[in-house]
């Protein structure tokens, strides 16, 4: 079995960083990421040379080839394509790459697996054209394809940044339908002083709605009551905008309602998690310098939290720092100098998230949609079939997920766990942190026994045991 | 096959014939780009609707585009389940739409 110093999970601009840290100073570092290439969703198929797209795409996403750039030069060892099923709690990593599984034994573990959208749940949504937002940015980063005539409901920068990368491929969004709420804005001024010292990030926000109202982009607002329409693929999409009824022809709907940490391996993993409340999501519990409840095994990037691309990077730094003082590759007092100076850089470039966090909550019709709302896409369980069960408050979620079904299927509750855990809040009127979260097992991926079986080499194998006997 | 998308492509210019592949959608020919995702590939020839669902037959699509949501499975040379997302084409593969 192979055997390394670090082995990282996740290819985003946290894990990338770790990498090379780790790399450079002389430990054996093996990067499992599942895309054919390094960047994550933020720098997906960026280049060393940039992008095609780049002047679309933007500064902040061009920023990222220097970072795939170093994955290369510094030699990092990076396994793309692979997916990571399993990881043990003495540090055995095991993923299937191409229908093959392979596996290895690492020494320290940094997990920096992401994001994931936050999950809008509103009736249709599960119709062919309705997407999330975040995937029209990967159809554009990857293959150059923009939505033709797209409306963009929810809330959040990043359904701001996508419509003006549309506006700018020549493809404006028709109507961006924004669920933002006026209290919004009085719960955020709460954290004025946040948002002046990350004023850089409010002036990029103020830009990019600048530049919406410039396209001439219709932009309802305070939007409730969203429905998708269609038969077998979407056609409409209604909603109330000020009293009255909108409808809107639609062939292609991006929702975003904000991001939050993709949990599923620390979860499996069954280390201890922590309820955000403002972030309004579940994070691993950390200390001060991103260890997790297990012994060597380390969070960065945004599964440790939102903070965007910037903070992910200072986060793998971080844990890289760790790893390699672990390690005997530094000094304590290159440690304690560089551990320190990056806390702080952490801390300043996370001033502004309260007041965006304040600002772009989720709304309540995704929260508790109505009944008829499918929230298990994979078993399709509708939002009255939780709720069902969540007004007999002997039942605890898991016993929920198991008479519904909800989180049983491929995706594995990775776009239902949250939405089944706020309803059954509201239903049984307690909060959200005190309901929990689906009990999360191995394998994390769907996994074929053929690639279960591949790990074992066909001369290993019992069957060629009870040959060689003669049995 | 009559391409009448939801998409565009952006960068129509930097692209010449050379980087086309073809393959088989529901065995009628397509044309996709090289580098392409078979859900890339089927959104921009027009195809929305890529999966029945097990439980009710309800038509789905690619949801994500990032291996999360499982929602755009299709069959690939007869293999079931296969992440129309997180593949990318191949010369003369074969897909369908996935209907168990």
């Amino acid at each position: 079995m192979l055997n390394v110093d670090v082995c990282i999970i996740g290819a985003g601009p946290a894990g990338i960083t770790a990498a090379i840290d780790c790399t450079k100073m002389g430990s054996t570092v093996v990067l499992l990421d599942e895309q054919p290439s390094a960047g994550g969703q933020i720098y997906r198929s960026i280049k060393k040379t940039g992008h095609v797209l780049g002047e679309i795409l933007g500064p902040d996403y061009l920023y990222g080839a220097k970072l795939v750039s170093e994955v290369e030069s510094a030699g990092v060892q990076h396994i793309a394509e692979a997916k990571v099923w399993r990881v043990d709690e003495d540090k055995k990593v095991f993923w299937s790459c191409r229908g093959k599984a392979q596996q290895l034994q690492a020494k320290r573990i940094i997990i920096a697996t992401g994001a994931l959208e936050r999950s809008f749940a509103f009736p249709g949504w599960t119709l062919p054209g309705v997407m999330m937002a975040g995937a029209s940015q990967v159809l554009l980063k990857t293959s150059g394809l923009a939505p033709k005539q797209a409306v963009m409901v929810g809330t959040g920068p990043l359904l701001y940044l996508l419509a003006v990368q549309l506006i700018k491929t020549g493809n404006p969004p028709i109507a961006i339908v924004d669920t933002q709420a006026p209290k919004q804005y009085i719960q955020a001024s709460r954290y004025w002083a946040n948002a002046i010292k990350g004023r850089k990030y409010i002036y990029k926000g103020i830009n990019l709605l600048l530049q919406i109202k410039k396209a001439g982009v219709k932009h309802y607002h305070r939007a409730t009551d969203i429905c998708a329409d269609g038969v077998d693929k979407v056609e409409s999409l209604s909603f109330t905008c000020a009293g009255k009824k909108v409808v809107l022809d639609a062939q292609t709907i991006l929702s975003h309602i904000g991001v939050v940490p993709n949990v599923q391996l620390t979860r499996a993993l069954e280390l201890d998690h922590s309820w955000d409340p403002l972030q309004r999501c579940w994070r691993p519990t950390l200390d001060e310098h991103y260890n997790t409840s297990l012994s060597g095994v380390a969070v960065a990037g945004d599964n440790s939290g939102i903070g965007g691309a910037l903070v992910a990077e200072y986060q793998g730094h971080l844990v890289a720092c760790e790893a390699l003082y672990s390690l005997d590759k530094i000094t304590k007092d290159e440690w304690q100098k560089s551990t320190k100076s990056l806390k702080q850089q952490i801390k300043q470039e996370l001033v502004i998230r309260p007041f965006l966090d304040a600002l772009y909550t989720p709304p309540k019709q995704a929260l508790t949609p109505v009944d008829k709302t499918i929230i298990c896409r994979c078993e399709e369980v509708t939002a009255g079939d939780i709720r069902q069960y969540g007004r007999n408050s002997s039942y605890g979620i898991n016993q929920i997920k198991s008479f519904s079904r909800c989180g049983m299927g491929p995706c594995q509750g990775r776009y239902c766990g949250q939405t089944a855990a706020e309803i059954i809040a509201d239903e049984a009127n307690i909060a959200v942190s005190k309901v929990g979260y689906f009990r999360i097992r191995y394998p994390i991926k769907p996994l074929k026994l053929g690639e279960l079986a591949s790990l074992t080499p066909i001369d290993k194998s019992f069957i060629q045991q009870y040959k060689d006997q003669g049995q | 096959m009559k391409v009448d998308s939801n998409f565009v492509r952006v960068n129509s210019q930097a692209h010449d014939a050379s980087s086309e592949v073809q393959f088989y959608w529901e065995e009628r020919p397509v044309t996709a780009r090289q580098g392409d995702t078979i859900a890339a590939a089927l959104l921009a020839t027009g195809v929305v609707h890529t999966r029945d669902t097990a439980v009710s037959g309800a038509s789905r699509g690619p949801f994500c585009m990032m291996g999360s949501c499982f929602e755009c499975r299709v069959e690939v040379d007869g293999e079931l389940n296969v992440q129309s997302c997180m593949r990318v084409i191949e010369p003369g593969i074969s897909v369908k739409r996935q209907r168990s």
